[in-house]
């Protein structure tokens, strides 16, 4: 049903797609950015997008959505340089001045939208959705643009996949191998720019950031390998994109961009808690797994020492006896009969337990396991 | 009426700013961009509690959405791989949505304009068609933003000494017995407070614009602490004034003025100040390069006194060679030193004088 | 006599804000030699290194390699940064930290293949890390991750190899396999120049050394420059504490 909709449903098509769009760009860009530790460099230039998108509306007269985008990527682009030139000629800092030119290039986003209004033709209604996006309003030539813009920025990602990986990773190295660093970051900054201009439409300029960010965090906790990070994270993205689109047009009243922005943080949240390799949950389950291996093989082992005052490693022991070792009784117990259902220590009479040959032969095991 | 509006916005530059200049040091500025975001949850939740609007329990609810946020940073950043901008990242948007969705959803038929939550004064307006009265800009928020002025200052005041310690060296302060985080905790739950307060009145962008531009301005201009918080609450009051002017002027909205006005401010700092002004600097960079390079001049003269290299070394017309000077540069310096007599011409060559002699000394002994 | 210099600094001059932290630098450095830069802290010595490979805008002076400016030949240059100077919770393995030793002779576009994939694990080899080949580089010690960017250097096949501080917090045995593969490119005729900063080690591991304090205090034979006097010269009044140590290591 909803895969039907999907496909025929115009509205629910371009959401989709232009979500899944965003999802993409986000995810690629998203992992450089957060990589790179400049994740809210994404928010500021998204920001800072607003007064150039008044602007181009004031200047040309038009709400075509390819020149409001030219405007809103140009202020974005000098609030970038701004936030360097600060940084490089002041002692204050990179997070400082990202605050700085965010709060002024937005404040002045705010003034013009405002004398905006007061113009009577001014459907000024139209811009401010730059604010919260309104992916519901997505036309067929609004998802082409960012379909253009996005396959556009991902060649060039693929294109440059080396020199942007020792970008981030490690700069002075690769200016000493003589590759043009300089330019390269440029090119990232010009790219980050492209993918806030295909988010503003969806998620508005103050979610903008979240899509940056998110899915790459996610992807991280389940790879170590940069490639597959950068997959992974378009991959959550465009899910994000997705279901965010099809919950806001299921559910009433549920916009779309906050709706995006909670399936992504729902995804974030369940790749920390259960991913494979990081996950809190797995590592609690791992770690109580191996806590109880360790028990386990200790409760054998103490057989074994108790029994070297027989002579025989199979002379049984009571529980009491074994209690020694600090677990409680009902622990010993308890781990005393999964090792009976593993065939390594046998029930004898009443409260006696013993190895068994099975038994004996682990812990030999476990001894040359320990000896490499 | 009008006048009101400016004293307001006064007293909540002034209160930003006595937070904000710890929020620069302590490189939490755009923790005031999460916070100013995520309030809008605690309110929201508060009103459906309590379903008025003048109810202290949404500045409660506010400061404890404020502190919610601190928390869930500080959490998600202890995850393995979570750095601390991406930890801010991901809570401020989840918190601000959930917002707007409770309101879209419960909250009537509400149409999010630009007029809502970012701009203030209608901070409350997504709640409009409940509210009886409209919200009363006058006195009773004077009031509040006055108090809060004290409550800030007083703050700030009373844990000077902690404030200070923390800020620039927080694991001494740990074994000197402060405790960083309790203060931390404190000092944003404040940073909550003060922006739901002023969130009613002047809106979310110009209290992160309040916050963190006067005190960088006021960061370019001093050294000292003190100075540098007296000197921010100024820069603030005289940004909502010139904001305030330039609003009327213009016919536009007062917050978005006032943010541009601050920001015009620092850029203007940023180029003029003597100590780190670009333009500034860049007058003293000149002066100090004449002397740097008249300096660099003498000590490779002096350097190669006495070894056979010396002759090639201190001929005129190899300067460029040895000091990478084109030839009108490496002239001028050498005028600049013949001038003070650290130098004399011999044929091709040139030969220090026992007083540049001296002066290469002094250098020497000066840089180790 | 062939008295062939691989790397000529002359006049080397950096300044930050007309404040001088490297000045006036002549040093000329011979094909085979080990030699250790040390100074105290503040004194340049990574600031050397960088703007020997114009890392660092330089205020006066030039550095030639092989007769050469360094940017014609920099194909002959082996770098090792500091260990702190990167994240090492980038996600990425080991064996792809050394192929980007490789990024430089692919030039733009391409992408490390076979031929770089097997010059890196015979680095890895070298370094005694072949087994770590796919750890993630967050799972690494000190010490492997120095054999890392170690072997990330000679992926490059330089003649030069320029190194920051790589004994720095790394266990013995680190340490140790280090100066043995340093020694054993030494004796390959490659040059190492390496900062250094345990003085206690200068004279068991290097043939030269340099002395630097912003200026440079003396330079070469190790048995000859690395007296008690030259180190008093270089570390101003902070040598007290060494001079036992130095009485019995120096000259």
């Amino acid at each position: 049903m909803i895969l039907h909709e999907l496909i025929f449903d115009y509205t629910l098509r371009n959401v989709a797609l232009g979500s899944a769009m965003l999802g993409i760009v986000s995810g690629f860009l998203g992992t450089i950015v957060v990589l790179k530790k400049q994740s809210l460099l994404g928010d500021a230039m998204s920001h800072a997008a607003l007064p150039g998108i008044a602007l181009a509306f004031i200047i040309f007269g038009t709400k075509n959505m390819s020149v409001l985008l030219f405007g809103a990527g140009i202020t974005a682009f000098i609030a970038t340089g701004l936030i360097y030139l600060t940084t490089k000629n002041s002692k204050i800092k990179f997070d400082s001045s990202l605050a700085i030119w965010l709060s002024t290039f937005f404040g002045l986003g705010l003034v013009l939208l405002t004398i905006i209004q007061r113009y009577p033709n001014a459907q000024q209604a139209g811009l401010d959705k730059f604010l919260f996006g309104q992916a519901a309003a997505l036309t067929q030539s609004d998802v082409t643009t960012m379909f253009i813009l996005g396959a556009v920025s991902i060649s060039i990602v693929i294109l440059f996949w080396k020199e942007i990986k020792i970008l981030i990773f490690d700069p002075g190295f690769g200016t000493s191998l003589g590759l043009k660093l300089r330019i390269m970051e440029t090119v990232v900054i010009a790219l980050i720019i492209i993918a806030i201009l295909i988010g503003l439409q969806t998620v508005g300029v103050v979610l903008m950031s979240s899509m940056l960010i998110a899915p790459a965090v996610a992807a991280r906790q389940w790879t170590d390998r940069f490639s597959t990070m950068v997959m992974l994270s378009a991959l959550f993205g465009i899910a994000a994109g997705i279901s965010g689109s099809v919950f806001s047009s299921k559910i009433a009243k549920m916009p779309t961009g906050p709706a995006i922005i909670v399936s992504i943080s729902f995804i974030v949240l369940f790749s920390i808690l259960f991913s494979h390799k990081y996950g809190l949950i797995t590592q609690y389950f791992i770690e109580r797994r191996s806590n109880r291996n360790i028990k386990l093989n200790r409760i054998l082992e103490g057989l074994l020492n108790l029994s070297v005052n027989h002579d025989d490693p199979y002379h049984p022991h009571s529980i009491n006896v074994l209690k020694f070792m600090g677990y409680s009784p009902g622990a010993i117990r308890s781990g005393l009969e999964i090792l009976n259902k593993q065939g390594l220590v046998e029930h004898r009479g009443e409260e006696e337990w013993a190895l068994t040959k099975e038994g004996y032969t682990e812990i030999e095991n476990n001894f040359k396991r320990l000896i490499p | 009426m009008q006048f009101e509006i400016l004293i307001i916005a006064m007293f909540v530059s002034a209160s930003c700013a006595v937070l904000g200049s710890f929020l620069i040091l302590r490189t939490m500025a755009m923790m005031s961009d999460a916070i100013s975001h995520s309030v809008l949850l605690g309110i929201v939740i508060a009103f459906f509690i309590v379903s008025s609007l003048s109810s202290p329990l949404l500045i409660v609810g506010a400061g404890l959405s404020g502190l919610l946020t601190v928390v869930m940073v500080d959490l998600v950043n202890k995850k393995k791989f979570i750095k601390k901008d991406a930890s801010i990242g991901l809570v401020f948007p989840l918190l601000f949505s959930i917002a707007i969705i409770i309101i879209s959803k419960y909250a009537g038929n509400i149409h999010l304009d630009i007029d809502s939550v970012l701009l203030g004064e209608l901070a409350f307006a997504p709640f409009n068609r409940i509210i009886l009265d409209g919200i009363d800009i006058g006195p009773k928020s004077l009031y509040v933003m006055v108090t809060l002025f004290i409550l800030n200052s007083f703050f700030i005041t009373f844990f000077y000494k902690e404030l200070k310690i923390t800020t620039f060296d927080k694991s001494l302060s740990s074994t000197l017995g402060f405790r960083p985080n309790f203060l931390n905790l404190f000092l944003m739950g404040m940073v909550s407070i003060t922006c739901v307060a002023a969130f009613d009145v002047v809106g979310s962008i110009l209290v992160i614009a309040y916050m963190i531009i006067p005190p960088a301005t006021a960061y370019l201009l001093t050294e000292k602490l003190s100075y540098m918080i007296v000197l921010s609450v100024f820069v603030g009051m005289l940004s909502s004034i010139a904001g305030f002017i330039l609003a009327n002027l213009i016919n536009a909205n007062i917050a978005g003025s006032i943010s541009v006005v601050c920001g015009l401010f620092f850029l203007i700092t940023l180029f003029l100040s003597p100590g780190n002004g670009i333009i500034f600097n860049y007058r003293d960079r000149i002066r100090k390069k004449w002397l740097f390079s008249e300096s660099l001049l003498l000590v490779h003269l002096s350097n190669h006194e006495g070894q056979p290299d010396y002759d090639d070394e201190s001929r005129i017309d190899h300067l460029n060679q040895h000091m990478l000077w084109d030839l009108k540069f490496g002239e001028k310096v050498v005028g600049i030193a013949l001038n003070n007599g650290y130098l004399l011409i011999s044929g091709q060559n040139l030969v220090l004088t026992d007083k540049g002699r001296q002066y290469v000394e002094e250098i020497k002994e000066s840089t180790i | 006599m062939e008295n062939k210099y691989t790397l000529e600094i002359t006049d080397l001059t950096v300044a930050y804000d007309n404040k001088p932290v490297l000045w006036d630098i002549d040093l000329n450095i011979p094909e085979g030699v080990l030699m250790a830069i040390v100074g105290p802290n503040g004194a340049g010595k990574t600031t050397l290194i960088k703007a020997i490979q114009g890392l660092v805008p330089t205020a006066a002076g030039r550095v030639l390699v092989f007769d050469k400016k360094y940017s014609e030949n920099r194909g002959l240059v082996g770098y090792v940064p500091q260990r702190g100077s990167v994240d090492w919770d980038f996600p990425t393995s080991v064996v792809d930290v050394v192929k980007m030793g490789t990024y430089g002779t692919l030039g733009w576009f391409r992408r490390p293949g076979k031929k770089e994939e097997n010059m890196a694990l015979e680095a890895l080899e070298k370094v005694d890390m072949l087994d770590f080949k796919d750890r993630q580089i967050s799972k690494l010690s000190g010490g492997q991750q120095q054999r890392v960017f170690l072997a990330r250097a000679l992926v490059q096949n330089a003649e030069i190899y320029l190194m920051d501080e790589p004994f720095q917090g790394v266990d013995a045995t680190t340490e140790k396999a280090i100066i043995t593969i340093l020694k054993d490119l030494r004796s390959q005729g490659k040059t190492l120049v390496v900062v250094h900063h345990d003085l206690q080690t200068v004279m068991e591991y290097f043939d030269s050394v340099a002395l630097l304090n912003i200026r440079l205090i003396a330079s070469g034979k190790v048995e000859n420059v690395f007296t008690a006097s030259n180190l008093h010269a270089t570390y101003g009044g902070r040598v007290k504490f060494l001079d036992q140590e130095i009485s019995q290591n120096a000259v």
